[in-house]
C-alpha cells in the first residue's frame, strides 16, 4: 500500500500574529513558519503504518513557494520516503489546492491520501474533502483513530456530538485531528538522511490546472479588541461583580 | 435566485444551530429554500417548515441517509444546486464535513466559517484562529457559504408554513459504510448555545477533579467547556472541546478555570460576553481576556464559588 501525504506551510502556532498595515494580509516576513500541526500527524499516522509492515512507501506532498521545500524535508526527517514540491505563488485555494492534488494522485497512484483536517492559517477546512470529491473516493475526515482491516479502513471521527465510526473502502481520504496520534521529532541522524531522499519539483503552471483564485481578499484587519478587565482579589468579590455590576448569574 | 439551507437534524428534531443558519441565510436573500435529506424524518421536516424564514422545503428520504454519510448527501444537492445562487449550512462538523464535497462537485470556491454578510457576495470570517478578520468577495457564480452559527441569532420556530415538495433519492454511495456513533447524553444545556459555560483545563490534574467543574456547572445551569490540553490528557470527552478545532462558544458567561490561554482556546471563547479567568499563574494569557480574573488556587476557589453562589437568593437559569 502507499500513502500520500499532504502537508503544508504555516506560520507556527505559537506566534503571535500581526496584521499588515495596509489591511492586505497578515506579516510573514521574518516570522517563523512550521508545518501545520495536524499535517505532522498525518505524516506520522502513515509512518506508523509503515514501519508495522503496512504500507510500502509513504511520499510526501506540498503546494506553495520554494521554501515550502523545507516542510516536505521536515516529512522526509520523520520516515516519508520521498518528496514532491509543487511551485506556486501567491495565495491559491482549496480547491486550487485539490485539483493540483488530483493530478498527483492519478501520477503516483496512492492507495490512501492523509492529510491535516484544518490549516491553521486560513481555517478553511476543505481540502481534503474537496479532494475526495474530485476522485469520487470515500472521506474520513476528522479522524482519532484508523485501523486497516482487510483493505478496509475503520476510522474514528470527531464530531460535535462525540465520536463517529466509519469503514471506507480504499482507496481513500483520511483527515486527521490532533487526537490521531503524538507526532514524533526527527533525530539528528535521519534530519541528515532527510537530505540524501529525493524531493521532484514541478510547476503549478506544468500540471494543466486553473488555479487563479476565485476569491477576492478585499482587506484584513485586526479582530475587534476586548476592553481590559480587572482583577479580583477574593471569591467573593468575584461573586458580588458577576451578581450586581456584570449581572449574569 | 434563492438561497438553499442544508438542514441538520437527527431525523426527528432539528438541530439548534439550523435556526441560525436560516437567519444567515435569510440575510443574503429572502428567499430561502431549505433541504432536508434523511430517513422517516418527517416531524423534523415539519419542524423547518414551521420556521417563518423558510419559503419551501425540500424532502428527500432513504435509508442510506439515515445517518448523514457525506459520499450519499452531496450529489442530491449537488443535483438541485442549478436553481441556487448559495448553498448554506453550519460551520460545525457535519457542514463541514459536507459542504467541501458539494463546493468542488460545483467547482466553487467554498467560504468557510463567516461570522457577517457584507453583502451576497461578499462576508467576513475569521483567519488565524480569529487573530484576523478577512473580508472576502466571491467570484464564483455559484456561492457555498458556511456560516459561524453563535454569529447569528437563532430565527423563530414557529409560525410559519412553508409547503414541503418531496424529491427523489441519489444512489448510495457502496464504498463509505458508517457503523456507529457515541453520543455523550446529559441533561444539561449545550455546549454551543448555553448562557453559562464552565471549562477546565489542564490546571483540573485530574479527570476525577474535574467534578469541581460540574458541580459549578450544575449551580450554574451551565454546559462544560474543557480545553484541548484537558481533553488530550483524557480528563474529559473531546466532544467539550473548545477552541480552533473545537467548538466556537458565545455564552453569556465563561468561566474559564485552570486554562492558560493558549491562542488556540481564546479562538473559540474571546466573543463571550463576560468572561471570568481562575487561575494561580497572575502571568497567564487568560486573564488578557477576562472581564473579571482571580489569581488564585482553583482547588480553593471553586469550592469557596460554590458556598458563595449557595449564599445568593436567586441565580439566573
Amino acid at each position: 500500500m502507499k500513502i500520500l501525504v499532504a502537508v503544508k506551510r504555516v506560520i507556527d502556532y505559537n506566534v503571535q500574529i500581526r496584521v499588515k498595515e495596509d489591511n492586505t494580509g497578515v506579516v510573514t516576513d521574518n516570522v517563523k513558519m512550521s508545518t501545520n500541526p495536524p499535517d505532522d500527524n498525518a505524516i506520522e499516522e502513515a509512518v506508523k503504518i509503515k514501519d508495522a509492515g503496512k504500507a510500502t512507501e509513504v511520499v510526501a506532498v506540498s503546494i506553495g513557494e520554494e521554501k515550502a521545500q523545507e516542510t516536505v524535508r521536515k516529512a522526509l526527517a520523520v520516515g516519508a520516503d520521498r518528496g514532491i514540491l509543487v511551485k506556486t505563488d501567491g495565495i491559491i485555494e482549496p480547491l486550487a489546492v485539490s485539483k493540483l492534488l488530483q493530478k498527483i494522485v492519478e501520477k503516483e497512484k496512492p492507495d490512501l491520501v492523509f492529510m491535516g483536517k484544518q490549516a491553521i492559517d486560513d481555517d478553511c477546512n476543505q481540502t481534503g474533502q474537496m479532494l475526495s470529491a474530485l476522485l469520487n473516493w470515500p472521506q474520513a475526515t476528522f479522524a482519532s483513530k484508523i485501523e486497516i482491516k482487510d483493505g478496509k479502513l475503520e476510522v474514528t471521527r470527531e464530531i460535535d456530538e462525540g465520536l463517529e465510526t466509519i469503514e471506507i473502502n480504499v482507496p481513500a481520504i483520511v483527515t486527521c485531528d490532533l487526537r490521531l496520534n503524538e507526532p514524533r521529532y526527527a533525530s539528528l541522524p535521519n534530519i541528515m538522511k532527510a537530505k540524501k531522499k529525493p524531493i521532484e519539483q514541478l510547476n503549478a503552471s506544468d500540471l494543466g490546472v486553473d488555479i487563479t483564485p476565485r476569491i477576492e481578499q478585499v482587506k484584513v484587519e485586526e479582530p475587534p479588541k476586548r476592553k481590559a478587565g480587572i482583577k479580583v482579589s477574593s471569591v467573593a468579590e468575584l461573586v458580588q461583580k458577576l451578581k450586581n455590576e456584570a449581572k449574569v448569574i | 435566485m434563492s438561497v438553499l439551507l442544508i438542514a441538520e437534524h437527527n431525523n426527528k428534531q432539528l438541530k439548534p444551530f439550523t435556526l441560525n443558519a436560516s437567519t444567515a441565510a435569510s440575510q443574503i436573500d429572502n428567499d430561502v429554500h431549505a433541504i432536508i435529506i434523511g430517513h422517516n424524518c418527517d416531524e423534523a421536516a415539519k419542524a423547518l417548515s414551521e420556521l417563518p424564514l423558510i419559503k419551501k422545503v425540500i424532502q428527500v428520504e432513504a435509508t442510506h441517509y439515515e445517518n448523514f454519510v457525506a459520499e450519499n448527501f452531496a450529489p442530491v444537492i449537488v443535483k438541485l444546486a442549478e436553481n441556487y445562487s448559495h448553498i448554506i449550512s453550519s460551520a460545525n462538523t457535519f457542514g463541514k464535513n459536507l459542504m467541501p464535497r458539494i463546493a468542488a462537485a460545483l467547482d466553487t470556491s467554498q467560504i468557510s466559517d463567516i461570522i457577517k454578510v457584507i453583502a451576497p457576495d461578499t462576508f467576513l470570517r475569521p483567519i488565524y484562529a480569529g487573530n484576523a478578520f478577512a473580508t472576502v468577495k466571491s467570484k464564483d457564480a455559484k456561492k457555498c457559504v458556511t456560516i459561524r452559527p453563535t454569529s447569528f441569532d437563532p430565527c423563530e420556530s414557529s409560525g410559519g408554513s412553508a409547503p414541503i415538495v418531496k424529491a427523489d433519492p441519489g444512489e448510495e454511495f457502496a464504498k463509505t459504510k458508517f457503523i456507529k456513533r457515541e453520543e455523550v447524553k446529559s441533561d444539561r444545556p449545550e455546549l454551543g448555545t448555553a448562557r453559562v459555560v464552565v471549562s477546565g483545563g489542564r490546571g483540573m490534574q485530574s479527570g476525577d477533579n474535574f467534578k469541581l467543574i460540574t458541580s459549578l456547572a450544575d449551580k450554574l445551569n451551565a454546559a462544560i467547556g474543557a480545553s484541548r490540553a484537558a481533553v488530550d490528557a483524557g480528563y474529559i470527552s473531546n466532544d467539550h472541546q473548545v477552541g480552533q478545532t473545537g467548538k466556537v462558544v458565545v455564552p453569556d458567561l465563561y468561566i474559564a478555570v485552570g486554562i492558560s490561554g493558549a491562542i488556540q482556546h481564546l479562538a473559540g471563547m474571546k466573543e463571550s460576553k463576560v468572561i471570568v479567568a481562575i487561575n494561580k499563574d497572575g502571568e497567564a494569557p487568560i486573564f488578557s481576556v477576562a472581564d473579571y480574573g482571580l489569581e488564585a488556587d482553583l482547588f480553593e476557589a471553586v469550592p469557596q464559588f460554590l458556598e458563595e453562589l449557595n449564599k445568593l437568593n436567586t441565580i439566573q437559569k
